[in-house]
């Protein structure tokens, strides 16, 4: 069960209330005429799909029904942060790693 | 290979049981195999034994990170039908169908399939429709599929509330008697006895760290047991097939969802059949235990954790008692998740890449327990000959973009 922090209500709700829409930052292409089947299929159906820091967009269904983004783990479900859509994530993949290896540091010293 | 039969049970009695011939070996890695599978669950080891008994390639690795048949093959409701709407599938679906039907013999492992009919039911007109379309469909492939009103649906399974009263009216469904359910372990441990009888290598706990590529051709995979050598490799890793394929520095059309499922405390038998609805999102049986044997959608997020949302298995609860109403005060046993690879069009990938050698059977998704003889069969084809098995060409990764997709949304959304 989440609890999720919508960033225009600005408040902690379940996660009934959201749906995920999937992959976050996946930009339209901006001249689909020009396009190959190549980009057009990854546009459309490749993804990152990745174990562990993930990107993704939601839409506040029964609440503001504002699409959003939310950075989560993908194995231990934790949510990292919620941002406004246009807003990059402060959390990323690499961030954790640096994260870590400075708190090990801290440890170690 | 010890043979199992009634002569051989009784034989064992007189010695207590205690002289059992272990199912399959535990080898050390060989150096170099002429084939290998990374993933031992159903699909990978239906693999490695059809390819030492259809092929003659008895060389072969299979790799698996944990348990023989731990991951989906342990976890799916374990509903075996082919009534898909698309040549394509049907055939993929139908082959494996009549590779069921004579698994246990093959194996000489019973598999417990069990032929009690599976029931998709049509709760609006437009549901009807689609399953007019989809029987007809079935039909004209030879896949035994018909459609039954309410009344025929009652006489099948006296529990059922088909009356006009229910909020979700049933009107109809289709109906294929040769579908059914197997025992999902069985046939797990089946296929890696077989193929380990003859001569396959059965890797639990290797663990394949990253891929071995020259010239984009590929000769190996590194694992946590050292360095093994390949030309061809089949990864059939269902959830975390786009893990592997990041290794090998490849992208899949692939997203990898929890899909749950739940079973309840043992009762009478009351359900002799599956019943199945996408409309109210929801499909039931009931095990040999006597539990009933539930499950639903996948949770929408992506996650690799084997467990989703409480929201989720409300949801399905609330499908399973609007059919049944009867099933309200039955108490859940034990819950739990798979990870489950869906593609878009909800049909797998069966598929060569970029990188020479190495192959994909993946995107199963939430319903590929059913085809586990049928996949294997025709993938180990693909990987005998190097070239895609008829049945398995049209299940490309190039699909994705050249917009050939088989959308099978309406046979596979809900129905498992």
């Amino acid at each position: 069960m989440f609890y999720i922090h919508c960033p225009y209500c600005g408040e902690y709700r379940g996660e009934e209330e959201f749906s995920p829409k999937g992959e976050a930052h996946i930009t339209r292409p901006a001249d689909p005429d020009g396009c190959s089947d190549e980009e057009w299929g990854s546009y459309l159906f490749f993804r990152q799909n990745p174990r562990g820091v993930h990107h993704e967009l939601w839409v506040h269904t029964l609440g503001c029904r504002k699409f959003f983004n939310i950075t989560r783990h993908t194995v231990s479900y934790e949510i990292f942060e919620t941002y406004r859509m246009g807003e990059q994530p402060k959390v990323t993949e690499q961030s954790l790693a640096e994260a870590l290896n400075k708190t090990r540091k801290e440890e170690s010293v | 290979m010890q043979r199992y039969s009634g002569f051989g049970l009784v034989k064992h009695a007189l010695s207590h049981h205690e002289n059992w011939q272990r199912q399959w070996r535990n080898p050390t890695p060989k150096k170099r195999y002429d084939v290998i599978v990374v993933g031992g669950g159903g699909h990978g080891l239906a693999t490695a034994y059809y390819l030492a008994k259809n092929h003659g390639i008895t060389n072969v690795a299979v790799l698996e990170k944990g348990w023989l048949g731990g991951g989906n093959t342990a976890r799916n409701t374990t509903i075996v039908r082919s009534n898909y709407l698309w040549d394509e599938a049907a055939q993929l679906y139908d082959h494996s169908l009549d590779l069921w039907k004579g698994l246990s013999q093959d194996l000489n492992y019973n598999v417990m399939f069990s032929q009690r009919g599976v029931m998709n039911l049509g709760h609006t007109l437009q549901d009807m429709r689609d399953i007019q379309r989809r029987v007809h469909a079935n039909r004209l492939n030879g896949i035994d599929s018909e459609v039954i009103n309410a009344e025929q649906i009652k006489e099948i399974v006296p529990v059922i509330d088909t009356s006009k009263r229910a909020r979700y009216p049933i009107l109809g469904a289709s109906w294929q008697k040769s579908a059914g359910v197997a025992r999902h372990d069985a046939v797990a441990w089946g296929y890696a006895r077989a193929a380990d009888a003859l001569g396959v290598d059965i890797l639990q706990n290797t663990e394949v760290t990253g891929f071995k590529i020259r010239d984009g051709q590929v000769y190996g995979v590194q694992t946590n047991r050292g360095d093994i050598e390949s030309k061809t490799i089949g990864c059939v890793a269902a959830g975390n097939s786009g893990v592997l394929a990041k290794m090998a520095g490849l992208t899949l059309p692939l997203e990898s969802h929890p899909l749950q499922a739940l079973v309840s405390e043992p009762l009478k038998p009351v359900l002799d059949t599956v019943v199945m609805s996408n409309h109210v999102h929801g499909y039931i049986s009931q095990s040999d235990k006597g539990d009933l044997v539930i499950g639903a959608g996948i949770d929408g997020y992506l996650g690799y954790g084997q467990r989703g949302s409480y929201a989720t298995v409300e949801h399905t609860l609330q499908a399973i008692v609007e059919m049944f109403p009867s099933f309200s005060r039955v108490r859940m046993n034990r819950q739990w998740g798979g990870i489950v690879d869906t593609c878009a069009d909800a049909c797998p990938i069966l598929s060569k890449t970029q990188v020479k050698g190495l192959f994909f059977n993946c995107g199963w998704g939430t319903g590929g327990f059913k085809a586990t003889p049928g996949s294997g069969h025709v993938f180990a084809a693909s990987l005998a000959k190097g070239e895609m098995h008829p049945l398995a060409a049209p299940f490309s990764i190039d699909r994705f973009n050249t917009g050939a997709l088989v959308d099978e949304h309406g046979a596979a959304g809900v129905a498992h």
